[in-house]
């Protein structure tokens, strides 16, 4: 018929197309092959460039072919005059290049770009650049090409002021680019430069208002991206706070020395990170954890030996020196007395605030009302209510604890999918605030009842307290952390839904426990409560295991010091 | 030559306008022995563009034709039987109307200047130019239709100036032509014709020179063959039909795109910047926080407004007019400016539902090229008819520019077209005819009232709101001057876009007609522009664009007319209808496939063409060699034993 094309029917351009496929394995499996045998054979010649290629050309994400490049590369290199190695590396280049743009997101590929660049003698870095600017240009946010941009940019030594041009013309094509800001986050310190006194990385005031509008401009216009929201958060919180010594305590009875520390920290047997001198001689101890895992922890102790605890002298005094990080604490033991400590009247600048650390608090004013004004236009956006709240914490914990209340509720209301890590965010939150509480009025009694709590943190910070209340909450489980409670006498954690008792091991000085109306199943989750050696009083009513017969008996085996078991 | 012309096909179209030029395309495509006519000498009817030169001769064109009534009226009266009547086609074009140019460029140099490269030149057409006139509604300075009855050849579009048949379609880029012959393999998408051009030029013209350069009369005559004016003023749609259509068929290989790079406003007596996508929003530094969001916030509601069911349910807001809805959207006056005369683009008079439709559309149209929903040919808007001729005639269809159709051969007894009976009386048979609608003629037209598009085109020496880069292309709303008066939409095009000269701007301005197009687009056209003449007292940059050139004139619209208006015609006559006012090319491409189901019911429209590997050879029916190649056609054409095989090597006149 005139003009009718004659067409392969579609089951002859499959099977056409199968048999090229066919074909094409056959090529690609006995070229790996052949590359294999010669590798073996330590045939590391140019034949193995040749067939690698083949290989690579097709599927770049075949880390073995590229290590067996770089072998031949590294051999030819002793081989080769200069001449024939610079043709060479030329035609590595490119075939890298075409590697690429098979696939652009290829690790092995820009791993192996960085290796023969850095190697090169005189490598042509503008060239470099250019070439992740076009691979830019195609993605803004192959997050392959901004790294590898950025070791060209350290190796060629660009300025910060040029990447951060070149950061920014992305930024306004598409500012949905966590690269991208990542990269600001990186470039920003580097141009303004703070001095040694400040803390570290953060920024001077005029930079910081201009990027917080910068971000503002983004979460205005799409509220719903998150990577404006994490840059904000960076901005917002840049100094990392310094290890502290947080508290130091020492008990006569228990023979014991306690150390607290601002984060959680690993002290190795053998090394000499933490130091104890008493009484100005060095004294060598073994540092352990509460719960004995020994693994890291804000909480450390240590039995002392008699020696350092007698009676006779008016005082001892105890130095802790922890070495990493240049601080140290000094308590002492008076004569007479049953235990010392030494601690940080703790601030909620010091304890918390660690997230956004900003300096000025107007800063952190003004970012709340404009999230304030978000929020009203976007009732439901859970990334501007938990930036609200984040703000309001580092504003004044204690004044906002009501209002930041509500705003879990709508936010949880909102985000129903992250419920239980808001839930516990709240508890961490609630806790905070108690603990700050408690430490102004000095006290070493704590109530945290009735507070809806669904995780307990923080507990490093209740050292010295000696009658915890967690009745009337969302427990679970009376976690590990729980056994840096040296001092603890009273726990009452009734009515909660408790089914394991990890941290109420060890705790030297525990006498009543109550855990009324929890999920405790067996007998056998009692197994921690054994090691504290003077509790007296067990208070089990309203469990799973009251119901099962032979409790009493198994309990009184399994606890045979407590004197009062209530089932 | 014309000789040679086969005597039957299956399809008949006369008229090269967009939509005919889709349908001769997907007739030929689907196997329809398509011939192709236009008694003009270029391509695209109404839908055509220009060189400077070309544009001039096509006014003078416009002059009624005494000869053409009569010519020949004799001579194919005899060829009809007498169980047949005819039925005569006009051989006039009367769809342009009150057309008046002005010239305001200085003339410096003398009249000796001339288009470089200009084929045919007729000296008459410079010396007919009146001199710069004011911009003054008293004192018009009218210099059309002169007395001049030679047409000048349109440059561009005509390569063989002594055949009456051409079988090619040029369109000027080389380097799109020379990728086809792989046929379906590379795929040139528009997306990276459009993206790689979008830097390009402007990398190559540099940042504005300090001081404005003087573009004078002579200069745009010498430069003439930089400009391609469309008589049209269109743009595609990122997400529309003409774009799917385009890829779905593979013509977008015959053709490049570059991306409108702005949308503006007019507000206020001042040009604006629309922030119309999220990049734009993130970065305009005029709105405030509050606005990007409330203007997000809308924006994103349209996208999915028929998911909210509060707003469509309730049938009152829904009624009531866009602008009025937009007022209820705590949106500040900036913002609904923004939405309804520049992303909407509404009518006064538009609708709650339609704003939201056109809101949505705009949006979904965003993204898929660049910032803004629109794309624009490169070479205008007349490339588009020509790619689907390409097209055609890959396909087998066969080509004659300047071919007058006198009259439509109708049976008696059945009451269909039989043949058509074309200039040189040679009487061609088909079973489908197409007849673009200004060949009917005003018999058939009698009850047929057609409203008018108003249309100026301008030459300028700077884009309405500059900026860091001059190589802008931009659409700008002009919101109605008064209550009753239509909006003008007006696309000013830069230099890159091959459109006009170097340091120069073409504008569009289109509205539909409520009196002469310079009645209606002049008010709109002052408010942004100042005549050269007075803009010599011009000291600082600061002023408007100066205007160098402008013509003003109305073309028909005949989108909306039914097929049941015109009198008399069989039913396998079928009418196109010229250009509609609208900015996309909709109307073209659902006309087209509308007419292609009724010609071929069932078959598929314009499929994409067979890659070359697929295409079955045997020795007995031989097909073209392969698809995107206009070497079959150029054959066939050549060879008047016509039993040429078209395969044999060396029989390739083109390549």
């Amino acid at each position: 018929m005139h003009g009718r094309l004659k067409v392969k029917t579609s089951e002859e351009q499959a099977e056409a197309k199968r048999l090229e496929r066919e074909q094409k394995l056959k090529l690609y499996q006995s070229a790996t092959q052949a590359v294999f045998q010669k590798r073996q054979a330590g045939e590391l010649d140019e034949s193995v460039l040749e067939l690698t290629s083949q290989i690579l050309g097709a599927n770049p994400d075949f880390a073995t072919l590229w290590n067996c490049r770089r072998e031949v590369l590294q051999r030819l290199e002793a081989q080769k005059s200069p001449e024939e190695l610079a043709t060479l590396v030329k035609a590595e280049l490119g075939f890298l290049e075409s590697c690429l743009r098979v696939n652009p997101k290829s690790y092995g590929t820009w791993h192996h770009r960085c290796w023969l660049l850095s190697r090169l003698p005189e490598p042509n870095w503008a060239r470099e650049l250019e070439l992740c600017a076009r691979f830019l240009e195609v993605d803004e946010r192959n997050f392959h090409c901004w790294d590898y941009r950025r070791f060209v940019a350290a190796q060629a030594a660009v300025s910060p002021a040029e990447e951060l041009a070149f950061a920014d013309s992305l930024i306004v094509r598409n500012f949905s680019n966590y690269s991208s800001w990542h990269y600001r986050s990186c470039l920003l310190p580097q141009l303004h430069p703070q001095p040694d006194s400040g803390p570290r990385g953060r920024l001077p005031e005029d930079v910081l208002l201009k990027e917080l509008e910068l971000v503002q401009n983004a979460f205005f216009t799409d509220p719903n991206d998150q990577s404006a929201w994490f840059y904000h958060r960076w901005l917002l919180g840049r100094a990392d706070p310094q290890d502290a010594l947080r508290c130091l305590h020492v008990s006569r009875d228990e023979a014991c020395l306690t150390v607290s520390f601002s984060r959680p920290l690993l002290v190795d047997p053998g090394t000499e990170t933490l130091l104890l001198i008493v009484d100005e001689s060095p004294l060598a101890v073994e540092w352990r954890t509460p719960d004995g895992r020994n693994r890291p922890s804000p909480v450390w102790l240590c039995d002392l030996p008699a020696a350092s605890l007698n009676d006779q002298l008016p005082q001892h005094t105890f130095r802790v020196v922890w070495t990493a990080g240049d601080v140290q604490k000094e308590c002492v033991l008076l004569k007479g007395h049953h235990e010392g400590w030494s601690r940080d009247s703790a601030t909620d600048e010091q304890l918390f605030r660690c997230e956004l650390s900003v300096e000025k608090s107007t800063v952190l004013q003004s970012e709340l009302k404009s999230c304030k004004e978000l929020q009203e236009l976007e009732p439901e956006n859970k990334w501007c209510l938990l930036t609200i709240i984040l703000l309001m914490r580092a504003l004044d914990p204690l004044l906002y604890e009501k209002e930041t209340l509500q705003y879990f509720q709508t936010l949880k209301a909102v985000d129903p999918m992250r419920a239980a890590y808001l839930d516990d965010l709240r508890s961490k939150f609630l806790l905070e605030n108690s603990v700050l509480k408690m430490e102004y009025a000095e006290v070493r009694v704590l109530h945290l009842s009735h507070k809806d709590l669904t995780v307990l943190c923080h507990l490093e910070q209740l050292l010295l307290v000696t009658h915890l209340d967690l009745s009337h909450n969302r427990l679970r489980a009376l976690p590990p952390a729980l056994a840096a409670l040296r001092c603890l006498e009273v726990l009452q954690a009734s009515d909660n839904a408790i089914e394991s008792l990890g941290g109420v091991t060890n705790l030297p000085r525990l006498q009543e426990l109550s855990l009324c109306n929890n999920r405790l199943q067996q007998p056998a989750a009692l197994q921690p409560v054994a090691s504290c050696p003077k509790l007296v009083l067990l208070n089990l009513q309203g469990n799973p295991l009251c119901q099962t017969a032979g409790t009493s008996e198994h309990l009184a085996e399994l606890l045979p010091s407590v004197s009062s078991i209530l089932t | 030559m014309a000789d040679s012309l086969p005597t039957e096909f299956d399809v008949v179209i006369i008229g090269t306008g967009l939509p005919e030029s889709i349908l001769a395309a997907a007739c030929s495509r689907s196997g329809q022995r398509v011939l192709h006519v236009d008694s003009r000498s270029y391509y695209g009817g109404n839908w055509a563009s220009f060189t400077f030169s070309g544009l001039l001769s096509w006014l003078k064109e416009l002059e009624p034709d005494s000869e053409a009534g009569d010519r020949s009226l004799a001579a194919w009266r005899t060829l009809i039987r007498d169980t047949e009547e005819a039925i005569a086609l006009r051989g006039q074009d009367d769809t342009i109307q009150h057309v008046e140019v002005f010239r305001y460029a200085s003339e410096d140099g003398g009249d000796g200047a001339e288009e470089m490269g200009a084929l045919q030149r007729n000296p008459s057409s410079e010396a007919s130019s009146t001199l710069a006139q004011p911009l003054d509604p008293a004192c018009p300075s009218e210099e059309t239709h002169p007395d001049s009855t030679s047409p000048e050849t349109p440059a561009r579009d005509t390569p063989q100036p002594d055949g009456d048949i051409s079988a090619e379609v040029t369109d000027g880029e080389e380097n799109q032509v020379t990728g086809e012959d792989g046929g379906g393999q590379t795929c040139v998408h528009p997306a990276s014709g459009g993206a790689e051009d979008e830097n390009k030029p402007a990398a190559e013209d540099g940042p504005d020179p300090p001081r404005r350069t003087r573009i004078t009369y002579s200069q745009i005559v010498k430069e003439g063959r930089r400009f391609n004016i469309d008589l049209v003023s269109k743009l595609l749609y990122s997400q529309g039909s003409l774009i799917d259509l385009l890829i779905k068929s593979n013509v977008s290989r015959y053709a490049e795109f570059k991306n409108v790079t702005r949308v503006l406003a007019f507000r206020e007596g001042r040009v604006e910047q629309v922030p119309c996508s999220r990049a734009d929003v993130f970065n305009s530094r005029e709105l405030s926080m509050v606005e990007k969001r409330m203007l997000m916030k809308f924006l994103t509601f349209c996208l999915d407004y028929e998911q909210h069911p509060g707003v469509l349910e309730d049938r009152d807001v829904t009624r009531r007019p866009f602008s009025e809805f937009l007022k209820t959207q705590k949106l500040t006056p900036n913002l609904q400016h923004f939405i309804l005369h520049s992303i909407a683009m509404a009518e006064p008079s538009c609708s709650t539902v339609d704003g939201l439709k056109a809101t949505k559309h705009f949006l979904q149209c965003l993204g898929r090229y660049g910032n803004t929903p629109f794309l624009f040919p490169l070479y205008g808007q007349g490339e588009m008819p020509q790619c689907f001729c390409r097209m055609c005639a890959v396909f087998g269809g066969v080509y004659c520019l300047r071919h007058r159709v006198q009259c439509l051969v109708v049976d008696k007894e059945s009451g269909r077209c039989e043949a058509v009976i074309d200039g040189l009386g040679q009487r061609i048979s088909a079973k489908h005819f197409v007849v673009e609608d200004s060949y009917l003629s005003r018999e058939t037209c009698a009850g047929v009232r057609y409203p008018h598009i108003s249309r100026a085109v301008l030459i300028t020496d700077r884009s309405v709101l500059q900026a860091e880069s001059d190589q802008q292309v931009s659409i700008l709303t002009v919101p109605p001057s008064g209550p009753g008066a239509p909006a003008v939409r007006v696309a000013e095009l830069c230099s890159s876009t091959m459109t006009c000269m170097k340091d120069t701007y073409l504008v569009h301005l289109t509205c539909p007609s409520a009196r002469t197009a310079r009645e209606d687009l002049e008010p709109a056209v002052q408010a942004l522009f100042t005549p050269s003449t007075e803009a010599d007292t011009d000291t600082g940059d600061l002023g408007k664009p100066r205007l160098l050139w402008a013509l003003y004139f109305n073309m028909r619209d005949s989108s909306g007319v039914s097929r049941t208006s015109y009198r008399g015609l069989p039913a396998n006559v079928h009418v196109c209808s010229g250009p509609d006012c609208s900015l996309g090319n909709e109307h073209a491409v659902k006309l087209a496939e509308a007419l292609f189901q009724h010609i071929c019911p069932g078959e598929d429209f314009c499929p994409p063409p067979p890659n070359p590997e697929d295409i079955i050879f045997d020795g007995e029916d031989k097909p073209p060699e392969a698809p995107g190649t206009s070497d079959i056609i150029m054959a066939k054409l050549e060879g008047p034993e016509g039993s040429q095989n078209p395969e044999s090597p060396g029989q390739h006149p083109q390549n």
